[in-house]
């Protein structure tokens, strides 16, 4: 386990960058299950009024034949009508990009938003999908044997652990 | 063969789903808290999941069946499979193909799931048992033997109702006798660790042994019902009159048919259930049917819910 | 020819003999035990040391299929399997397809089988016309043309009182009615017995009662009539008793079981195993031990194969729409000898149940080695061991549920009128 990076600065970074998209109303939608307390976060943050949007995309992923059913199916909530909004979708990590391709599905099958932005608290290397976050919170360099994963919900840690 | 865990594959999983007989508690659960995160996708306006996109899902009914092969191809066309419905009049197959011919010629066109209806106990055992390894068989009636999927969404609504099974007692009421239903509700809720399970019926339509599934027995509705907290009725077949199994729609009515003043034994609170479709004046009275302690209707929405659980379930992870 | 039959150990109850002694044959005779007759010349030499040589075995009740049902089973092909199962003289009962109901038919199968000169077959005749249960059948021709009783095999006779002339009519010739108690009404449309596992399964079952209500119908005609009657395949404790009562009370009757109702139980049919599908369906626990013990009691006199060949279609279908029956004559020894195993019979009782017990029933010559009788022989190994395997049957049926049993005991050679139509060569 390596030295993980300071968090809050981190998230008051992505809260900064954020500020401009304000004035378009947007609805921050978080991605099961850390993008979901990073979604929190920057919701509270940003002092949005609307309720948060929380996405499982279990349903949506395209590993089902080969893995199965995901053993915690969690339930995704959109309380806000997405026609025609702004979102921002928020993720933990940002690696090969099939996360949020299951994502944009998912969210396309509720209804066609104006616009969707990415926001992830960590991005590093290895899209297989042309796929980019237009808000990055720390970008990471990782070994193929590397992998990162956020803890929490109170106190959140980023944990990078050797695998294989 | 050891035909008891036909059901599960090398690894444990589920593999065909025929009865609730012999599947653990967890697995029971997982069920049901699959079929909830289902549930909302019920609720969305695009009522769809692209789940089992390409896969092909055959209702193959020999029992004429509307309501549950319909709820199996809403399931199925909500997680996006190809959905082939084949209702065979079961007395043609009796004089031609046999069961086994129907099913290797069906499968022969690269089905991935069979939901199979069948008026022979045992009928869905038989075919899990020949096919090969990528295809699978859901369970959806067989004879008197099981109806696990009903089953599943009858426990599916009572942990909604009620929240748990410990410390209830159900009642089922009703053919017992002919009911696939029952003994597939009796092993869900032993299974679930119920606090008691009663059958209520007059001893023409109570199974020979019945105790023995873990139910207690009442001939009597008064004493069945007290204490009760989920009465699950069961549907009469007309027939059973002429069967010289009970004397009278309106013998029936009077000492088994579930009236206002019969479900004040239970208690208060208590949830009524009916697997459809009703009898309305036969088994149950309409007030009662569309009263507030009825869930009839939520039984129906959940049913869609838990079939796409069940085939999400059977049919993910397997090459 | 003279054949010695050499050290073997001679099990032949009818004759209470179990010592070793040799076997004297002479032109398909037994001529001498233990004593070479005088000029007798030894020919052939069947070492039988360390095996057991026993009376060719009688089965009270196997089906050859023929004629009518060819495609499951023929005579040819059952009488092969009975041999090279220890069995020589099989009585076969009336439903064949027509039905043995004419003297005709009846000297048909006696002749098929004398010509593929393999294992005898006695039929029984019908006891009504076309099994119908309505008309009588010629009776004394039939009796004349071969037939060792008369059967409505299961075909229920619902009309008491046809039953009663039935039985009155073969009274008067004093012949043996075999009966199949079971009450059709009480029967349905059961496949299992009515009890635990076919509520569990959700199989129609046939109540106890159906067999018990058809027995005590029977004893009652029996007694009135005084037919000598002989009841078959008998499956729960009740029913045995029933008739342990009766022949206490001296009326002329017996009673045979299945050789897979004493080892089965209604448990074994476990998830719709349709090879245990069988009529009358296997009962509980408590029947089945009731039936052993009605064995060594005395109520039971005979133990039969019940023996009906399918193709395997027959059994490839949801359990109510199988048919119902076993193979069963290659188990019939193995299975009579797995209950000395189980030391609940002794060797000398087995072999009594399985040779002059049923033909005492059936009233013919057979089922010892009396010197002067037919030298029909049946040598088996009680050292070998083996697994059945259903493939490997004989019989044109594969449909046992014993497939993957292990058996102690195996039959080596068979002699039908002293000549060898079986030996087991080990794979």
């Amino acid at each position: 386990m390596t030295q993980s990076p300071d968090i809050e600065a981190t998230l008051a970074r992505m809260q900064e960058e954020l500020r401009p998209y304000l004035e378009r109303r947007p609805l921050i939608i978080g991605i099961y299950t850390g993008g979901v307390w990073i979604a929190e976060r920057l919701h509270r943050a940003l002092g949005l009024e609307e309720p948060l949007g929380t996405l499982d995309i279990s349903f949506y992923r395209d590993d089902f034949t080969r893995l199965g059913m995901h053993p915690q199916v969690k339930t995704s909530n959109l309380p806000v009508n997405i026609e025609d909004r702004h979102i921002i979708l928020v993720d933990d990590v940002l690696h090969t990009g099939r996360t949020i391709r299951a994502a944009l599905n998912e969210i396309f099958d509720y209804g066609r938003p104006a616009s969707a932005t990415l926001a992830a608290l960590v991005v590093r290397d290895g899209r297989e999908l042309p796929i980019q976050a237009d808000v990055i919170g720390q970008y990471l360099k990782l070994n193929k044997n590397q992998h990162v994963k956020l803890s929490g919900p109170d106190k959140l840690i980023l944990n990078i652990q050797e695998v294989g | 063969m050891t035909r008891g865990d036909l059901q599960l594959d090398s690894q444990g999983r589920l593999r065909h789903f025929l009865t609730i007989e012999g599947l653990q508690r967890q697995t029971i659960l997982k069920i049901l808290d699959t079929a909830e995160s289902f549930i909302s996708v019920g609720e969305r306006e695009i009522k769809k999941v692209p789940l089992l996109r390409g896969q092909t899902v055959v209702n193959l009914f020999f029992e004429s069946s509307t309501r549950t092969r319909t709820t199996f191809e809403i399931a199925a066309k909500r997680l996006s499979a190809d959905v082939i419905n084949i209702n065979t009049d079961f007395s043609a197959t009796n004089k031609g193909e046999t069961l086994l011919d129907t099913v290797r010629n069906l499968e022969a066109m690269r089905t991935d799931l069979f939901v199979i209806r069948h008026p022979d106990s045992g009928a869905a055992y038989l075919i899990a048992g020949y096919v090969p390894a990528h295809v699978h068989i859901i369970n959806a009636g067989d004879g008197r033997h099981a109806h696990p999927t009903q089953a599943m969404l009858d426990m599916f609504t009572i942990r909604r109702y009620k929240g748990s099974f410990e410390n209830l007692r159900f009642a089922i009421v009703g053919d017992v006798l002919h009911s696939r239903v029952a003994r597939s509700q009796i092993h869900a809720l032993t299974t679930l660790g119920a606090a008691e399970v009663r059958v209520i019926a007059p001893k023409t339509l109570l199974p020979m042994d019945v105790e023995k599934l873990g139910v207690q027995v009442f001939t009597d509705m008064r004493t069945g019902l007290d204490g009760v907290d989920v009465i699950l009725m069961l549907r009469l077949q007309f027939e059973r009159m002429s069967g010289a199994l009970i004397p009278s729609a309106q013998e029936y009515f009077n000492l088994y048919g579930l009236t206002r003043e019969k479900l004040a034994y239970a208690k208060k609170d208590a949830i009524v259930m009916h697997p459809g479709p009703m009898n309305r004046g036969l088994e149950i009275e309409s007030a009662v049917a569309d009263g507030s302690q009825s869930v009839i209707l939520p039984q129906v929405t959940n049913g869609i819910a838990v079939r796409m659980a069940i085939m999400a379930l059977i049919l993910g992870g397997q090459p | 020819m003279g054949i010695l039959i050499q050290g073997g150990r001679i099990i032949d109850p009818a004759n209470s003999i179990d010592a070793e002694k040799d076997v004297y044959i002479q032109d398909g005779f037994i001529v001498g035990i233990g004593k070479a007759p005088k000029e007798f010349k030894r020919e052939n030499v069947l070492n039988a040391s360390g095996k057991i040589v026993c009376p060719g075995l009688i089965d009270l009740r196997a089906r050859v299929r023929e004629p009518g049902l060819e495609y499951k089973a023929t005579i040819e092909s059952e009488t092969r399997a009975a041999v090279s199962a220890g069995i020589t003289t099989l009585c076969c009962p009336p439903d064949t397809n027509p039905p043995i109901d004419t003297p005709a038919m009846a000297q048909m199968i006696q002749q098929r089988a004398w010509r593929v000169g393999l294992a005898f077959i006695h039929p029984l005749g019908a006891l009504t016309r076309n099994l119908e249960g309505k008309l009588l059948t010629d009776m004394a021709a039939l009796d004349e043309a071969g037939c060792v009783g008369f059967s409505n095999a299961l075909q229920p006779i619902r009309d008491t009182s046809v039953l009663r002339h039935a039985m009155e009519y073969a009274a008067s010739f004093d012949l043996t009615v075999f009966l199949h108690s079971e009450d059709p009404w009480l029967r349905n449309n059961g496949v299992v017995h009515e009890g635990e596992v076919g509520t569990r399964l959700g199989l129609p079952g046939i109540p106890e009662a159906a067999e018990t209500v058809a027995v005590a119908r029977d004893l009652a005609l029996i007694e009135q009539t005084g037919v000598r009657a002989h009841f078959c395949q008998l499956s729960s404790t009740r029913a045995v008793a029933m008739i342990a009562a009766a022949r206490k009370q001296g009326l002329p009757v017996s009673a045979d079981v299945t050789a897979h109702h004493l080892h089965l139980s209604e448990h074994d049919i476990g998830f719709f195993n349709t090879q245990c599908h069988v009529l009358p369906p296997l009962r509980n626990i408590r029947d089945r031990d009731g039936l052993r013990q009605a064995l060594k009691d005395g109520a039971l006199s005979a133990i039969c194969s019940d023996h009906q060949p399918h193709e395997p279609d027959a059994k490839l279908a949801p359990f109510n729409s199988s048919e119902a029956g076993i193979s069963g004559l290659e188990t019939l020894l193995p299975l009579t000898l797995k209950l000395v195993d189980e030391k609940f019979l002794s060797l000398n009782e087995a072999i009594a149940l399985l040779t002059h017990k049923p033909a005492d029933i059936l009233g013919i010559d057979a089922g010892d080695l009396s010197v002067g009788a037919t030298a029909d022989i049946c040598i088996f190994d009680p050292g070998i061991h083996w697994v059945l395997e259903p493939d490997k049957l004989i019989s044109n049926g594969h449909n046992t549920p014993f497939a993957g049993w292990e058996f102690r005991g195996r039959v080596t050679h068979t002699l039908i009128g002293g000549e060898t139509v079986f030996a087991y060569s080990s794979p």
